[in-house]
């Protein structure tokens, strides 16, 4: 069973913290990504540039709107996501919490979608 | 000779969570097994009330369901889905059910621990171990909680096809996770429990079904976990609370409060039962919440006039509570304790420590103005009296209040 671990955090904390703060939450996510890969549960992942540089594209009535920034502004922004394979939720939730900002923003686990 | 419906019916609840969580186990599909479980019961119906009811109708029942079960896979074959394997393991099974049909436990407490899994609504961990579980129809439990029954059977259907999209596993949670998993599956029992004793609506008849359901989803689980005294502690809480059940109403459906109770109403066979169990739960797990409550419950229960209640022993059994799970409404609930122990001017001046935390709980300015009012201090006695009621949604203890202010309103 795949899930993907959806990564959110003020984008302001990372501005916030210190540089040694900052490496230190780097090197946990090297860490952490290394773990995962190792124990056979990664299937992908990656960051995303800051929501400053998202574009939302909308077709409507055979138009294409383009707008500038992310679908919705929210507290916490999408920073990266995690693809992995887990035996059921409960490994999901696991490994989610092992996640190194998990403790400072929030992790979504959404189950992907199996076609029958 | 016939077997009465209501009978059937009795028989049927008291075996569903068992016998659905052992197909779930098997099949490993909630529907499924929820369709081939409910086909079983028709069929029950039909034939029992002919003749009798078997001397094993869990047996029967799951045998009954397994074979309905076993013929839908089969059909799901034919239409070319992927259960070969599924198929092959239960007609293995099929055969070798009647033996096992009692070492069922296990499975109980699985279904049990995924009905209660924190990734559900908390709403919907109660309707589903209700429906599951307990055996409940959607229209019981929407008529229970005063929901509308669309509501409700949309609220479980969401839930369950969570679990199986999700894929909440059916399994007792690994050590590291298991207390606070137990926690949270007490925690539904618990809310089961208060909606039958505390609400205001529903018959009174409904509501006490609600009270002995959670108490008998209370005595599986310490059946299954019989070394955790948080569950031990929580049946005993649920047992000493219910002894009271037809002490704690007037004839008009008003609440009397405990001091004011007759305690010859009091259930003395659920009052002992509740004490030896707080016994053995504060044996087993001192520090255990539930049992800590209990034995506030038992201290109560023990004092056969209100002036007689050991309320040094009370306070006492408060400060261990607060030390174990501190809360702002454990704080209250000690607050009185220390005012009877000691007096209303004791109790306020711990009052005013959570003052502000507890500033919108309507129970904080009712017990602010009882003590008041016991001080002797009358026109802020009817200030705090107005406050609660202006916060409180629950009728019955509206009217209460309502009561209490007339006494300081000159």
């Amino acid at each position: 069973m795949q899930y993907l671990l959806l990564i959110y955090e003020n984008e302001g904390l990372g501005k916030q913290r210190s540089d040694a703060e900052n490496k230190k939450v780097f090197g946990g996510y090297m860490e952490f990504t290394e773990a995962i890969k190792t124990s056979g549960h990664l299937r992908g992942g990656d960051a995303l540039e800051p929501v400053a540089t998202a574009t939302t594209v909308r077709v409507r009535d055979g138009k294409t709107l383009t707008t500038d920034g992310p679908f919705a502004e929210t507290k916490e922004q999408l920073g990266g996501y995690y693809l992995i394979e887990a035996k059921d939720l409960d490994e999901a939730l696991k490994i989610a919490a092992r996640i190194p900002t998990a403790e400072t923003g929030s992790i979504e686990v959404r189950p992907v979608m199996v076609w029958e | 000779m016939g077997v009465h419906h209501a009978q059937i019916q009795r028989v049927v609840r008291q075996h569903y969570g068992a016998v659905l969580a052992r197909l779930v186990r098997s099949f490993g599909d909630l529907h499924l097994a929820e369709d081939a479980l409910q086909e079983a019961l028709t069929a029950a119906y039909l034939q029992w009330s002919d003749g009798a009811i078997p001397d094993s109708p869990r047996a029967w029942l799951l045998t009954t369901a397994r074979h309905k079960a076993v013929d839908e896979v089969r059909k799901r074959v034919l239409r070319g889905e992927k259960h070969e394997q599924i198929l092959r393991e239960q007609t293995d099974q099929a055969a070798t059910t009647p033996e096992d049909a009692f070492a069922i436990g296990d499975d109980m407490l699985r279904l049990m621990f995924t009905c209660c899994h924190p990734a559900l609504e908390p709403s919907a961990q109660v309707a589903l171990t209700l429906n599951a579980v307990a055996g409940l129809r959607v229209e019981e439990i929407a008529r229970a909680f005063l929901v509308p029954v669309p509501t409700m059977a949309q609220r479980l259907v969401r839930a369950k096809r969570k679990i199986v999209a999700a894929k909440i596993p059916y399994v007792v949670p690994e050590r590291t996770e298991l207390a606070p998993r137990t926690h949270g599956l007490l925690r539904v029992l618990y809310l089961i429990f208060n909606e039958g004793y505390s609400s205001s609506h529903g018959s009174d008849l409904i509501r006490a079904e609600l009270c002995e359901h959670a108490i008998s989803l209370a005595r599986e689980v310490t059946g299954l976990l019989p070394e955790d005294g948080n569950s031990i502690g929580l049946l005993a809480l649920m047992l000493l609370q219910d002894s009271r059940r037809a002490a704690r109403v007037d004839g008009a459906g008003d609440l009397i409060l405990l001091e004011e109770q007759q305690r010859q109403l009091w259930d003395q066979a659920r009052i002992a039962e509740g004490s030896a169990l707080t016994e053995a739960a504060l044996r087993l797990s001192p520090r255990a919440p539930y049992a800590i409550q209990a034995a506030i419950a038992a201290v109560h229960a023990a004092a056969t006039r209100a002036e007689q209640t050991d309320w040094r022993q009370i306070v006492g059994l408060y400060d261990h509570l607060l030390q174990v799970e501190p809360s702002p409404v454990v704080a209250l609930n000690r607050a009185v304790a220390v005012a009877m122990a000691h007096g209303p001017k004791a109790g306020l001046s711990l009052i005013v420590e959570i003052e502000d935390e507890l500033a919108g709980y309507h129970l904080l300015h009712a017990t602010r103005g009882e003590l008041l009012r016991r001080a002797g201090q009358h026109a802020p006695a009817r200030e705090a009296f107005e406050r609660a009621l202006a916060l409180c949604d629950n009728d019955v203890e509206k009217r209460l209040l309502k009561k209490k202010l007339a006494t300081v309103s000159d």
